[in-house]
């Protein structure tokens, strides 16, 4: 069974006056690792995901989530629907506690999730340390890692993950795509990066928007063979 | 800065606040000078209960603030139609003869029904005007003024359709009448009740923010809305409880201060929102434990001051409010 988890149909998304996204189509299959929105800045990507989410709802077009219409639904119902998701700008509760934090965003506290808890704190140990410490008084790179361990703690169908490495040392980026490599297989993650290599580790497939619409959609190891299209999309 | 400095800050810091808390319990001894001893616990066992009653209608204001950020004059409204909503379950109790009758322990029920039909009432008018009118208005401080104080007016209308426009007398359960003597000082046992309450209210209020999901789940959502959404929490009915618990309380408040006084009338709101307002910034806007503290400042005062020089008694209120501007402009407990 292969069905696609999420696609997007001619989604259009204004913001006031602004034309953002103009009739993005999307398709991801639930396995097979994560998919790559790739882009350069302003693009449109962030605004994507928010557009999932039911953050900047879209204007016109059809998502459809798990089979579910979800285009007209509230953020919070999609959320309890399986899909977690992770802002650009390292989104945590800076008044509360590392440990209210990780209490915030289990929907449920069973074993289940005190377990998936004890795992990921094994993968970003920093965070232990700091666990009666109020988020805003970490530093930026431990809130980085605290706005992508706090969703990995309850099993999501899918992640929406917008730019995870910024700001993160190198060592730490290594230990983010072993943590996304390890949830890939019963989670599917929409992955927002920049960071090319890291893109190449953990995704199969990716996207690249431009001005808001869809240019290329293609399998990444073939995207890097394309040396006009990298160069023209991804400057590299 | 160097450590040292920093570490020079804090002491003096340290010593400043240790300093204004000597200065703080010196000015509450300073009434000793003019009354003897009885008299001075008396008005100070007053004071507090009467400080306790303004904390149940202030911690609603205050909640309201520092959770939702709405400036809600109608807090006033809610506070007298809980009000009479209690004095609604008390008469009725009277028109069976019970309360005249009532022991400690029955008029201890009698009060708890009065409460929770009060609590219910204020509750659902909470529920009613976020749901009609806040939810437009969250963010936008001048159009919480102008549409609350519209609020205000309708319910305070509502209420003389209902209960009529002229004062009404509150049966007081016999039980509450009673006093007892401890140390030569004549308590009522009414006082010692409010007390409990007003203490029991805030070690709720701190207990339920501070320690359970619900409590996180709503200072995640004052800080940042949209993780709190994102996480899967349906934050506008979080928002609507609060509002509503907000309002609960201060019918709760109004219902005591109907006991309190044995009247009630429909303009008993504004006067007692004064009060609750004075605290409030005292306080610091949106602390529960600077409502605590300035509550039981203002209630202290008012009653000492009333008993030394009684026309100066609201206007001390005022002067404190005052004062501690100067010296902290958020108030005791506010926040940067
Ligand atoms: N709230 C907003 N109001 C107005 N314009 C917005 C708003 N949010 C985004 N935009 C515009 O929408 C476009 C797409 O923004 P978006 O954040 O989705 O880009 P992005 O691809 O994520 O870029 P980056 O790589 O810099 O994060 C940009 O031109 C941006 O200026
Ligand atoms: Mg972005």
């Amino acid at each position: 069974m292969n069905d696609p988890i999420l696609s997007l149909d001619k989604v259009h998304t204004h913001i006031g006056q602004h034309h953002i996204l103009q009739g993005i189509s999307l398709n991801m299959k639930a396995k097979g690792g994560a998919t790559i929105l790739l882009g350069r800045n302003g693009a449109g990507k962030s605004t994507t995901l928010r557009t999932i989410m039911g953050l900047t709802p879209a204007s016109t077009g059809r998502i459809n989530f798990k089979g579910k219409a979800i285009e007209n639904k509230k953020t919070h119902e999609i959320a309890r629907m399986g899909m977690g998701f992770v802002p650009e700008d390292r989104a945590v509760l800076f008044n509360l506690t590392v440990e209210e934090n990780f209490r915030l965003s289990m929907i449920e506290e069973n074993e289940k999730t005190h377990e998936n808890l004890n795992e990921v704190l094994e993968l970003f140990p920093a965070l232990k340390k700091f666990w009666k410490t109020k988020a805003g008084l970490l530093s930026g790179g431990q809130r980085q890692m605290l706005a992508i361990a706090r969703v990995f703690v309850c099993d999501h169908a899918l992640l929406l993950i917008d730019e995870p490495s910024k700001g993160l040392a190198p060592i730490v980026v290594d230990q983010l795509g072993e943590s996304l490599l390890r949830i890939k297989d019963k989670t599917k993650v929409i992955l927002v990066e920049q960071n090319f290599n890291l893109a190449r580790q953990v995704g199969s497939d990716c996207f690249i928007l431009d001005d808001g619409q869809v240019v290329f959609h293609g399998l990444i190891q073939d995207l890097a063979l394309d040396k006009t299209m990298m160069k023209n999309y991804l400057g590299i | 800065m160097t450590t040292q400095t920093i570490a020079f800050n804090t002491d003096r810091k340290l010593m400043k606040t240790g300093l204004n808390r000597i200065i703080g319990i010196g000015l509450f001894l300073l009434p000793l000078i003019w009354m003897d001893l009885t008299t001075y616990l008396t008005l100070t066992i007053a004071g507090i209960s009467l400080g306790m009653l303004i904390f149940l209608i202030a911690s609603g204001l205050t909640l309201i603030f520092g959770l939702l950020d709405v400036l809600n004059l109608a807090h006033g409204a809610f506070f007298a139609f809980g009000a009479y909503a209690g004095y609604t379950v008390l008469n009725f109790f009277n028109s069976l003869g019970w309360i005249e009758t009532a022991s400690l322990s029955s008029s201890l029920f009698y009060l708890v029904a009065a409460l929770c039909a009060a609590a219910g009432v204020g509750a659902l008018l909470g529920i009613v005007t976020e749901k009609l009118v806040i939810k437009k208005v969250y963010g936008d401080h001048l159009m919480q003024l102008l549409v609350t104080v519209g609020v205000s007016f309708v319910i305070v209308e509502i209420l003389k359709i209902i209960w009529g426009v002229n004062d009404e007398v509150v049966p007081v359960p016999m039980g509450f009448q009673d006093s007892f003597i401890l140390y030569g000082v004549f308590i009522e046992y009414f006082r010692i009740i409010t007390i409990i309450l007003g203490v029991g209210v805030f070690a709720v209020l701190q207990f339920f923010l501070k320690k359970t999901k619900i409590g996180i789940i709503v200072r995640a959502g004052v800080e940042n809305r949209e993780i709190v959404k994102t996480t899967g929490y349906n934050i506008s009915r979080i928002f609507t409880l609060i509002f509503a618990a907000g309002a609960g309380l201060a019918a709760i408040g109004g219902t005591m201060m109907a006991i309190f006084n044995q009247s009630v009338d429909p303009g008993m709101g504004d006067q007692f929102l004064i009060f609750a307002l004075i605290v409030v910034i005292i306080g610091g806007m949106g602390s529960v434990t600077g409502s605590f503290i300035g509550a039981i400042i203002v209630g202290l005062s008012f009653n000492y001051v009333a008993f030394l020089v009684p026309k100066m008694a609201l206007g001390v209120n005022f002067m404190i409010m005052a004062i501690i501007l100067l010296i902290r402009p958020k108030g005791l407990f506010g926040k940067d």
